[in-house]
């Protein structure tokens, strides 16, 4: 396989990269947006720009960030996962609920775990061999986990088992009398696990590239289907997982549990700089942009005067904000799309 | 090569070269409901040779390029790869056995990585993790070995079209493949991207690799290949080396003769011949488009039919899109009987009286939900929008009339238009502009893929439509078709418009194409 | 229905084609399961289908099911339009909470909080900012671009901050006659289900008596060839959002009227999921195209009843989701089935973006690639 090498003449072509891949940009503009929020959040009010409240911010927000770990790979590959709020409730109405008939903490922790991987297996499952749009087949699941939350009770169930409560109440005090939850590393952990995921292993490069283009990843000969219901099936474990914190914060299961937080999932990972359309996005920004909910959050509980439904509007507007400049971005993608070629 | 028989190649079969056939395909039928789409064609293919598969629209070009890379299980035939009788179960099986193939649409992930595109799949791990430095090193050895010099690490979709091409070509070859098959990969590169795709294309030949190439620029073919397969109409025509073989026998080897000659509709060619050479009612000054059509002038006066002529790709498509505002030119103005129009959308030429059939019955004309009644209204409906609807009495006539002047059938308003036939469903498309009562026809290959006696009514009534006044710009691959019903005929040729003729004949236009040289692709390409 | 031909652009004289009749059967599925849904309640309580009537009202189990599937109804009705362009709104449920909180927050704030006049006003101001947020969905989708399910989650996860804006997060009570004539007033029949029946007659007629049913049907059947006939595909998708937001003000307050208040937090919460599903067991795919009127009603009242049902058979009324998503599931499941069935026969070679052949390249079916060659099978 020895040939003669012409001379290249397109090399050129090479040279138009710009440094920071535009990939990344987004999840820059979220990091400045985030340090800003906190910058004038630090300015305006006494206490505000100190190490807690800045810790507060994961600590609050932990399962959040699990939940928008999960939906980054699911955005990743073009789809949506709606049923993250019911999977959570679910959650930690099974956990309360298999609690207090006196199951062991960590046996809890597996059937939860398992629940949750069932449920997006499911998704998956209908998602690909049935073609039925995620947006429905989730919202199915949506329903039929919420549905269950009441089928085990109506009520809400508090937790009362001694090593649920030890570590959900557990604090780690870190230097400076910054102290911390057990929960938010679980949600550290999950961040690192699913960037080395992502960008690490054959997996995840797929995801990508299903995203980037379905047709073309079956054309180039690549498990498209395997990835397809294992981003659901990953989502549903995520969801778990946040169910698992949530009880740790909540310390209760109620079917009215997390009522709209697949949407706070879905407005963190579009602020975090994913694009919709798939194929573009990073869990870090997803990260960021729940800290910019979770800011979002402080700055108007610190206001005072502000009503917390403040935080609704603020967070629809910045989504709009994003997804006008998604679409200004990647604008001749999605029209090359529909004249379908 | 004793064992391959070549004279079932009508055409004479081209000198064989001193070495087996990587791949031999012998005998292939492949029916779908209905068409034949390969009727026993044969095909070779040598190491080391780019064998070029050529023929218009609907000459079964595609279908053997599936049938050989296990898209489809052929009816009939055999395929021998490496000596062996083979049937891949799908394009994977094909690829893994050594069979790549480039797509005329890029098909990679353009978000990903250069190196990732090239080697996704089979990514160089360590611990179970992708090893990004080996993976980097790995892609730049399959980039040079066609001599691209590309950052591997960067995204894909930065890079122009051209380049992401050739990245797909260095995916192509990275696992060895001892054929490789282009489709169509030229359509949409200049000159020079064209000079560097051969370049490489010559590269791997002289490695070794077999290339099945398909284009429909003569001169590219011409260019680059050794040998060609003639297919038309899903048959064989003849394998030819390319050397032996002259333009002019190879485009009435492509095109053929049609036999049936329509006196009728020559005649009233002419009597509309004769009332040609008013003011124009269609006039484009210096209508274009980069990347789709050089600009160009055109005029067409009431009671004309311009004839379209040039081979698939030429910009004969890309042309009458400029005409009715479906593509937005971006140079140029069109006058509509002496009053400029907007050309933003298809809207202001509609209003004007410009009608026009798309060539892609299915994805751009019929709605096949819709019965034959609501899809002959729809573009008078939507002149007149949605609170003005068309009086049920207008459209009991509208329906009537033009159901029975195009013969539709069945010959009932409410069957769907999914379920009509090809030509019915064309007569439906152009029974929906009648209606609006226009100045100006447009119509994109209105016979293709549809039976006989549709094919001739059609023309029949566009040669009526044009002796009562009507102006038409004619589009058809089939070359007879178009000097039969034509006043002057306009030829292009790789997306430039090279003349127009009066009344030609079918020598003169395939002569033209054969010997029109578009001066810049050449030279850079040598 | 006041012509024989007013049913909505779904059914065709039968046999006229294989697709008119699989068509014409979509209804039968959502009729049957209401039907089924009927009889065994019927069974389980005799009265079930009892009608009396009391001082000049109607009461009984049924009318119940009328009333109180009425807001569904309506909404489902928008939403069957936007479906059928391709489109989706999701923002329905937040739009009932700001017409319910626009409203009472009026009658509250207004001199007479008891005077007609007041109610009327409420009313008014409250639907004209339902089509200003009606418009916004469609300047998001139709100008900008943006895909319909996520242009409308932004208004659905800024809905309801808005409404509780509006509340200023209490829950208003207000005591008005005549607004609670809207929600639990009688004229024989409530005047819920005779407003949603208006909304629905009137949208019949303006789908067979003008040609919107032909172009919305269009637009989302085939966008580009729409396009090329000249359509105005941008004002019709923008018109079938401002509709949707109508209906989903109105249903807004009729839904307040009932208990005289308005709780942005839970005003409508979850309503634009049971209209999806009204629409889909109504038998209009997701997909776009042809849709249903007819089909969305027995789909919303196939919902109202199944909710009833399980409110009457004693179990807790929020188990009616795990039902709800059975029937989501089947009924997906049926129509995919039916879709890969389409596919066959239309042999259409994958919409540009729905439901995508699953191995697009593998299959000949999805690829076949002469499909027009085909005859009719008269």
């Amino acid at each position: 396989m020895t040939a003669t090498l012409p001379a290249p003449t397109l090399a050129a072509a090479g040279a138009r990269r710009p440094r920071v891949p535009t990939s990344l940009l987004p999840v820059v503009a979220t990091f400045v947006l985030f340090v800003v929020l906190f910058a004038v959040g630090s300015a305006r009010y006494e206490n505000f720009g100190s190490a807690q409240v800045f810790v507060n911010l994961f600590v609050d927000n932990a399962f959040l960030i699990v939940l928008a770990v999960g939906m980054t790979f699911v955005i990743l590959t073009g789809g949506i996962d709606l049923s993250v709020g019911a999977v959570v409730a679910l959650s930690t109405m099974v956990a309360a609920k298999t609690l207090q008939a006196g199951l062991p903490a960590a046996l809890v922790f597996v059937l939860v775990l398992v629940i949750g991987a069932t449920l997006g297996l499911m998704n998956g499952l209908i998602i690909h061999h049935f073609g039925v749009q995620p947006f429905i087949a989730t919202l199915a699941t949506m329903f039929l986990a919420r549905g269950l939350c009441f089928v085990i009770s109506v009520q809400s169930v508090s937790i009362e088992d001694p090593t649920f409560r030890a570590i959900a109440t557990g604090s780690i005090t870190l230097p400076g009398d910054v102290y911390l939850t057990y929960s938010v590393l679980v949600a550290l952990l999950v961040v690192v696990v699913a960037a080395l995921v992502l960008h690490k292993t054959r997996f995840g490069r797929t995801v990508y590239a299903v995203g980037g283009s379905e047709s073309s990843a079956l054309l180039m000969g690549l498990a498209v289907g395997r990835v397809k219901v294992g981003v659901y099936v990953i989502s549903g474990l995520c969801s778990a997982v946040a169910g698992l914190l949530f009880s740790f914060y909540m310390l209760s299961g109620y079917g009215l549990h997390a009522v709209g937080m697949e949407l706070d999932a879905i407005a963190a990972v579009v602020i975090g700089g994913t694009l919709l359309a798939g194929g573009v996005g990073y869990v870090a920004g997803s990260l960021l942009g729940v800290l910019v909910l979770g800011v979002i959050q402080t700055l108007i509980s610190f206001q005072g005067t502000l009503s917390s439904w403040w935080t609704k509007i603020f967070i629809g507007t910045l989504l709009l904000v994003f997804i006008v400049v998604q679409r200004a971005i990647s604008g001749r993608r999605p029209a090359s799309r529909s004249t379908g070629a | 090569m004793t064992s391959a028989n070549p004279s079932s190649t009508p055409a004479g079969p081209a000198a064989e070269p001193a070495v087996e056939p990587v791949v031999e395909m012998h005998g292939i039928h492949m029916d779908f409901p209905g068409v034949k789409a390969l009727d026993d064609v044969s095909l070779r293919l040598f190491p080391g040779e780019v064998h070029a598969v050529m023929g218009e629209n609907g000459a079964g070009k595609s279908t053997l390029i599936k049938v050989l890379t296990g898209v489809y299980r052929a009816t009939a035939g055999t395929t021998t790869f490496d000596g062996r009788a083979v049937r891949f179960a799908g394009p994977g099986a094909a690829q893994d056995a050594g069979i790549s193939t480039v797509y005329q649409e890029v098909n990679l992930a353009p978000n990903l990585s250069v190196a990732e595109n090239i080697l996704l799949g089979r990514e160089p791990r360590r611990l179970g993790t992708i090893d990004g430095r080996a993976m980097r090193a790995a892609a730049r050895v399959h980039l040079d070995r066609i001599g691209l010099r590309l950052d591997p690490a960067s995204t894909l979709g930065e890079h122009p079209i051209a380049v992401q091409q050739l990245v797909a070509i260095a995916r192509a070859v990275a696992v060895d493949a001892k054929v490789l098959i282009l489709d169509e990969p030229t359509s949409s590169l200049d000159a020079e991207e064209v000079a560097e795709l051969f370049r490489i294309m010559r590269v791997l030949r002289d490695d070794g690799v077999a290339i099945l190439f398909v284009s429909h620029f003569l001169e590219q073919v011409y260019e680059i290949s050794d040998r060609m397969t003639v297919l038309r109409n899903g048959r064989l025509v003849g394998e030819h080396r390319t050397a032996e073989l002259s333009r002019l026998d190879l485009l009435s080897a492509m095109l053929g003769r049609e036999l049936t000659t329509l006196e009728e509709v020559g005649r009233l060619a002419e009597q509309a011949a004769e009332q040609a050479g008013g003011t124009p009612v269609l006039e484009a000054r210096g209508l274009g488009r980069r990347g789709a059509l050089a600009p160009f002038d055109l005029k067409v006066a009431a009671g004309e039919v311009v004839g379209l002529a040039g081979l698939l790709g030429s910009g004969r498509t890309e042309l009458v899109r400029l005409l009715f505002g479906a593509d937005r030119p971006d140079s140029g103005t069109l006058l509509v009987n002496g009053r400029p129009v907007s050309l933003r959308s298809p809207r202001a030429p509609i209003a004007a009286g410009v009608a026009f059939c798309s060539e892609d019955r299915k994805g751009e004309g019929i709605l096949a939900d819709l019965s034959i009644r609501d899809n002959l209204v729809l573009a008078v409906q939507a002149r007149r929008g949605w609170a003005r609807p068309v009086p049920r009495r207008t459209k009991d006539e509208l329906v009537e009339r033009y159901m029975r002047m195009l013969d539709i059938r069945p010959n009932d308003p409410d069957a769907l238009v999914g379920n009509l036939s090809g030509g019915n469903q064309q007569k439906v498309m152009l029974a929906r502009w009648l209606a609006t009562d226009p100045s100006v026809l447009i119509l994109d290959e209105p016979t293709r893929g549809i039976d006989v006696g549709a094919k001739a009514q059609i023309q029949k009534v566009v040669a009526e439509l044009a002796r009562d006044g009507m102006a038409v710009v004619y589009i058809s691959a089939e070359l007879e078709e178009v000097t039969r019903l034509s006043n002057r005929v306009v030829v292009l040729k790789d997306r430039v418009k090279i003349a127009e003729l009066t009344e030609p004949s079918v020598d003169d236009i395939m002569h033209l194409i054969a010997q029109h040289d578009p001066e810049p692709r050449l030279e850079a390409a040598s | 229905m006041t012509s024989p031909d007013l049913p909505a652009p779904v059914e065709r004289p039968a046999g006229a084609s294989l697709g008119a009749r699989v068509r014409g059967s979509r209804l039968v599925w959502p009729a049957l399961a209401l039907l089924l849904l009927l009889v065994g309640n019927t069974i389980a309580s005799p009265s079930f289908l009892g009608v009396r009537l009391q001082d000049g009202h109607l009461y009984g189990s049924l009318v119940d099911i009328l009333k109180n599937g009425a807001p569904i109804a309506l909404i489902a009705l928008g939403m069957t339009l936007v479906i059928a362009t391709r489109g989706i709104d999701l923002s329905v449920g937040a739009v009932v909470a700001i017409a319910a909180a626009v409203t009472c927050t009026w009658i509250a704030g207004s001199p007479d909080p008891t005077s007609a006049s007041a109610a009327l006003t409420g009313m008014a101001v409250a639907i004209a900012l339902c089509l200003v947020l009606g418009l916004w969905n469609g300047l998001l989708v139709s100008v900008l671009g943006i895909q319909p399910i996520i242009a409308t989650l932004v208004l659905m996860t800024a809905g309801r901050g808005i409404a509780m804006l509006i509340t200023d997060g209490q829950i208003i009570t207000v005591n008005n006659e005549s607004f609670s004539f809207v929600g639990s007033g009688f004229l024989l029949f409530p005047v819920a289900i005779l407003l949603a029946l208006v909304v629905f007659v009137v949208v019949a007629l303006l789908s067979r008596r003008t040609a919107l049913g032909l172009l919305v049907e269009s637009v989302g059947i085939n966008p580009e060839a729409s396009r090329l006939a000249g359509l105005r595909s941008r004002t019709i998708i923008w018109t079938v959002y401002v509709f949707s937001a109508f209906c989903a003000g109105l249903a807004g307050l009729m839904i307040s009227a009932n208990v005289n208040a308005a709780d942005a937090n839970n005003a409508g919460l979850f309503i634009e999921m049971d209209a999806i599903l009204a629409v889909v067991i109504g038998g209009t795919s997701l997909a776009g195209g042809r849709y249903s009127l007819v089909g969305t009603l027995l789909g919303a009242l196939t919902i109202q009843t199944l909710t009833t049902t399980v409110y009457t058979v004693g179990i807790a009324p929020e188990v009616t989701l795990v039902f709800k998503a059975v029937v989501v599931i089947a009924v997906f499941l049926l129509q995919s089935a039916r879709v890969r069935a389409a596919f066959a026969r239309l042999g259409r070679r994958g919409g540009p973006t729905r439901p995508v052949p699953r191995t697009a390249p593998a299959r000949p079916v999805a690829a076949r690639p002469r499909p027009a060659e085909r005859v009719s099978p008269s």
